[in-house]
């Protein structure tokens, strides 16, 4: 029995990376686009006066021109930021200052990041009234929600473009038209999004639209911010300095990290539809297998309305910290209150009406440009294995196995 | 998070996995805890007519120290008297564990699960708190 109880040892030298939603690697073309710009072509964008500036600040503007075409903007439309968290801070911080004179309401969804929700927390406690939407099962938010929510104090509606956690994709084009439709500035933060599904500002009626440089590829530390120039979106900057960006964001731009950043967005633009194609197939793949392996699994957020490469999923009966520890060869993140400096399980899958039990069972596997198949098949035998033998470990499996309903027993909680 | 080496060794190696038939007298079970807390441990106690504990089982649903604490537990009563099991504290199980902070509360639940077990014998066979078995 003991054999079937005790874990394999590792079989490989690095792990298996699927955890592609919290970070992903340079692309290596991005990283050789970036070099030059760190010892050679070395200097300030905003140096007028000499050449190193003027080629730096070629660089940077050919970036900018970049990301402006992969979400169908155009380049004076882009601001430079260190990362899609600043992003949020601007464009939900810095539209609602701007206008606070004549409305004080801003709308977003309970399952948004948290550089979002903090954002929207610190505005009610400067007086402001924030109405967070609730999403269905699937993630989903639903359109009549949002339409009740509106009134005529509302300056902004913030919705993310896709989850973070669960990778639904919410109903962009209908938020915008009917945000439009208001009067109503229309916030997304598509930091998982850009990339990897097909936005176009114009068509969606995004007002602002947040980008992050580490989750397409590109370097860590440098992100964006699209901000509408017809009709104009104004708004009060979080940083105060030599009014760089239109004067909307202080700051030397790092050149190297600009270039990457713009290569990413090329680069993502350009490969788009054919990498949606593999990772929706992988994604398939690793669905199926694990379905054929394991019974009592539940995929969280909707099956259709997804990111290419996410998956969330829950195994009952099995906690998810202790899962991750038995599959050490694979990298991945976990929904469990374990996991979570707070203990409190993951409050996206709580918000889809998943139970807390389910919340600890989940573990989320993000695939991406560097996926294999091989790494896929091996990732679902990987987790096969230690899902099946905790679940002999398991008191809960144990009941299920019993006919015993776990949800009829009175749990002593402490 | 890292691990201890111990925390490791019980998770990967869990020892006296499995169980008792719940009805059997002599044994007791102590089931603690909440799915909804995300730990569960199962602990039962098989205890001899001399009052000594003969064997232990155990399952968890729970992270990897949630495992080890109550696989730790398991090795730590046999051989003892169901007073002296009782005496078991969670600080020691944390100790030899070497668990951070966030994770004590593991080493709470072993030992309200042994104190569970315990009682549960005694109320089968109709002994009260105080008796010395």
């Amino acid at each position: 029995m003991s054999g079937m109880q005790g874990a394999k040892p590792n079989r490989l030298a690095q792990p298996i990376y699927l955890d592609y939603q919290a970070t992903t690697p340079c692309d290596p073309r991005v990283v050789e686009a970036m070099l030059p710009y760190f010892t050679e072509r070395f200097g300030n964008p905003h140096s007028r006066n000499h050449y190193y500036g003027w080629e730096a600040e070629e660089a940077v503007e050919k970036a900018r021109e970049e990301v402006a075409t992969l979400i169908g903007a155009d380049a004076k439309e882009i601001v430079f930021t260190s990362g899609a968290t600043e992003s949020n801070n601007l464009a939900i911080k810095g539209v609602a200052y701007f206008n606070r004179a004549k409305k004080n309401h801003v709308i977003t969804v309970v399952t948004e990041h948290k550089c979002v929700l903090d954002s929207c927390r610190h505005l009610e406690q400067d007086g402001f009234q924030v109405t967070y939407l609730p999403v269905q099962k699937n993630g989903l938010i639903r359109l009549e929600d949002l339409e009740a929510a509106l009134t005529e104090q509302t300056v902004l509606v913030s919705v993310m473009a896709a989850n973070n956690e669960i990778g639904v994709i919410q109903p962009l084009a209908e938020i915008g038209a009917l945000c439009r439709k208001h009067g109503v500035f229309f916030h997304t933060d598509g930091a998982q999004a850009v990339g990897k599904i097909p936005l176009d500002v114009d068509a969606m009626n995004i007002d602002l639209m947040s980008i992050s440089g580490h989750k397409i590829y590109g370097p860590k530390g440098i992100g964006a911010l699209y901000v509408r120039r017809r009709p104009r979106v104004r708004l009060q900057a979080l940083i105060n300095g030599g009014g760089q960006e239109r004067g909307m964001r202080s700051g030397t731009l790092p050149t190297p990290l600009c270039v990457g950043l713009g290569e990413a967005c090329r680069i993502a633009g350009e490969e788009m539809v054919a990498e949606a194609a593999r990772l929706t197939a992988l994604r398939e793949r690793f669905l199926d297998g694990i379905r054929a392996r394991l019974p009592e699994t539940y995929l969280n957020g909707d099956a259709l309305l997804r990111l290419p490469g996410n998956l969330n999923i829950s195994f009952a009966f099995v906690e998810g910290e202790g899962l991750m520890m038995g599959v050490k060869d694979i990298a991945v993140s976990s929904g469990s209150a374990c996991t979570s400096a707070s203990l409190e399980p993951s409050y996206v899958l709580r918000a889809l009406g998943v139970d807390a039990e389910m919340a600890h069972t989940s573990l989320r596997i993000g695939l991406g440009r560097f996926t294999t198949e091989a790494e896929v098949d091996y990732a679902i035998d990987h987790i096969a294995e230690a899902v099946s033998r905790l679940r002999e470990l398991s008191p809960l499996w144990e009941m299920h196995q019993e006919g015993i309903d776990i949800r009829s027993i009175h749990w002593s909680e402490h | 998070m890292s691990y201890s080496e111990k925390v490791i060794d019980h998770y990967e190696h869990p020892r006296n996995v499995g169980g008792f038939a719940k009805d059997d007298g002599a044994v007791g079970t102590g089931l603690v805890g909440a799915p909804a807390c995300g730990d569960v441990m199962k602990l039962q106690i098989k205890v001899g007519a001399d009052g000594i504990i003969e064997d232990a089982k155990f399952k968890t649903f729970g992270c990897g120290s949630a495992i080890a604490s109550s696989s730790l537990v398991t090795e730590w009563v046999k051989g003892k008297t169901l007073d002296e099991a009782a005496t078991i504290k969670n600080t020691e199980i944390a100790r030899h564990l070497a668990l951070p902070p966030v994770k004590i509360h593991c080493s709470v639940l072993a030992e309200d699960a042994i104190k569970a077990a315990i009682a549960d014998y005694r109320k089968k066979n109709g002994l009260d708190e105080s008796s010395s078995r």
